[in-house]
């Protein structure tokens, strides 16, 4: 899950001065969870933009703001409103935002959210970072905890010095260290061998800006040459 | 040739000091101090790194003018702010410039400092910088050449490699982790976090037994009672024992400093049997150093 928080409506004014009529685009997906563009934020923020002068042409919630179908199928369905629209006000994450302005290449995009991090769900307002998609995957030497991302320094070969009794960081004393969460598991199922194994530098030459992945085309299987 | 690896391979207890570097182009003063006090008084002087993530004068710098000074330095290293591109090419930049000793670090966190919106690098751990020092010595570097073999060097440094451990951390299993994996990368001696508890330190000495490195034990001197009460309430793996604590209490102020370097003379006399040599974080109170060697009964 994309975790995100809106902008202040101070600064989504400020992104649509100058302009009346704006469309209001959510997502159905992660903004919707996060609170930040489903139905009821949509609507919310329709009736106050309003307040301040201005003109809703059209809202919509995409399905899934970043999935291009999913994007191409809501904007052929709102094209009169959307070309209506001085620009849109997209409340989704920065992929969203994007994906939607991409194909309106004529059409000026405002960001409505902070797009936070990929993130896990621990109840309705409460989320928690755990991985940073990094293509070089430790969690199978550290029994499902990632230092990557859950250690401040992102270190792959055990704790700093930085840790107290209690476990904490000393970055954040609201954060727990990973690398004693990790020496804890490890130890409590027999494994602390493998905190015991020099880890190689983490890898970065697969996180280079942009990344893109795509599957291997499937080529159909050459035919058997004709017998003579 | 290191006088602070000559001076361990030795079996003689070896004493360093420390200096940090200005935050600012006045140099002076602290050369100053280190010929003043610790010249002579200590084997080598360790130069911080941008410590606690404060913008100041590089170390490397520092070093080479402690060198130019008759003063062997010891260079520290952190993995905060240079990726393995930096790390390695500083490490070689402090070899053509006569610094042997590199004491390698993973650093403070920038958010610790004095400009916490800096993005932390840490590209490569303590582990992984002891790799790479340990790699350029032999003559090669991390990267790999067109057919997979490293990179070969015009001229390959000498270093003399250090890493730090918390003897005081709780729990304490995964800094022996760590040590062992640092050693196993190449480190060549310690120096440890501060100690005011040899009791403890004995028992944190026990469980390092089975490594083969010699251990200089961190000395931290304390300037108040309040310092004391702060380091065990902020600093993790830091435990100044009451007794310590009220000593410092009682003291008045203009009597601090001979306190200060009884306090910390006494701990290198108790630990001495312990390890291999002590470590002085003075702190600024550099005119400290001599007091606590004859405290510490090391002179003559």
């Amino acid at each position: 899950m994309i975790i995100l928080k809106q902008k202040p409506f101070e600064e989504l004014l400020r992104e649509l001065e100058g302009e009346t009529n704006v469309f209001l685009a959510g997502c159905a997906d992660c903004a919707t969870t996060c609170k930040v563009g489903g139905e009821e934020e949509i609507d919310a923020l329709e009736k106050k933009l309003t307040e301040h002068g201005k003109t809703v042409t059209g809202k919509h919630i995409f399905d899934t703001a970043c999935l291009a179908g999913s994007v191409r199928d809501g904007v052929k369905q709102h094209k009169e409103a959307i070309e209506a629209a001085d620009s849109i006000l997209v409340m989704a994450c920065g992929t969203g935002v994007q994906s939607i302005g991409d194909q309106l290449e004529d059409k000026q995009v405002h960001p409505g959210a902070e797009s936070l991090f990929v993130g896990e769900v621990a109840r309705l307002g409460k989320y928690a970072e755990k991985c940073t998609l990094c293509n070089d995957c430790v969690l199978e030497l550290t029994d499902g905890i990632c230092p990557v991302t859950r250690c401040s320094k992102g270190l792959v070969n055990g704790p700093c010095g930085g840790y107290s009794e209690e476990g904490k960081c000393e970055v954040d004393p609201d954060k727990d260290c990973a690398w004693v969460l990790i020496y804890k598991r490890l130890q409590k199922r027999g494994h602390l061998h493998k905190m015991k194994e020099i880890r190689p530098p983490h890898g970065y030459s697969s996180h280079h800006h942009p990344r893109s992945y795509q599957w291997e085309k499937r080529r159909p299987p050459k035919k058997e040459p004709a017998a003579p | 040739m290191s006088q602070l690896r000559e001076t361990l391979d030795a079996g003689q207890f070896a004493v360093t000091g420390e200096i940090g570097p200005p935050k600012g182009t006045n140099v002076e003063p602290v050369l100053h101090e280190a010929e003043t006090f610790l010249k002579g008084n200590v084997v080598a002087v360790n130069v911080t790194d941008i410590q606690t993530a404060v913008m100041r004068t590089g170390s490397m710098a520092m070093c080479r003018l402690l060198v130019e000074r008759g003063i062997e330095p010891v260079f520290q290293m952190v993995c905060r702010d240079r990726n393995r591109l930096a790390l390695q090419s500083d490490a070689l930049s402090a070899a053509v410039l006569g610094i042997e000793n590199v004491l390698a670090l993973t650093g403070d966190h920038v958010v610790m400092g004095d400009h916490p919106d800096a993005k932390p690098v840490y590209d490569l751990d303590s582990v992984g910088l002891l790799q790479a020092l340990s790699r350029l010595e032999s003559g090669t570097d991390m990267g790999l050449d067109m057919k997979g073999n490293p990179n070969e060097l015009d001229g390959a440094p000498k270093f003399f490699r250090g890493c730090v451990v918390t003897p005081g951390a709780d729990p304490l299993e995964p800094q022996v982790i760590k040590l062992e994996k640092k050693v196993e990368a190449g480190a060549q001696f310690v120096q440890t976090q501060a100690v005011y508890d040899p009791a403890a330190f004995e028992q944190f000495m026990k469980k390092i037994e089975h490594l083969k490195i010699p251990i200089l034990v961190g000395i931290v001197v304390l300037k108040s009672a309040g310092m004391a009460k702060y380091m065990n309430r902020s600093v993790p793996g830091v435990q100044v024992p009451d007794g310590i604590i009220q000593q410092m209490a009682e003291t008045a102020k203009e009597d601090r400093k001979k306190v200060s370097a009884q306090i910390a003379g006494r701990l290198v006399r108790e630990m001495k049997p312990m390890c291999q040599g002590a470590h002085l974080m003075t702190l600024g109170w550099d005119d400290l150093v001599p007091d606590i060697i004859t405290n510490a009964g090391l002179k003559p």
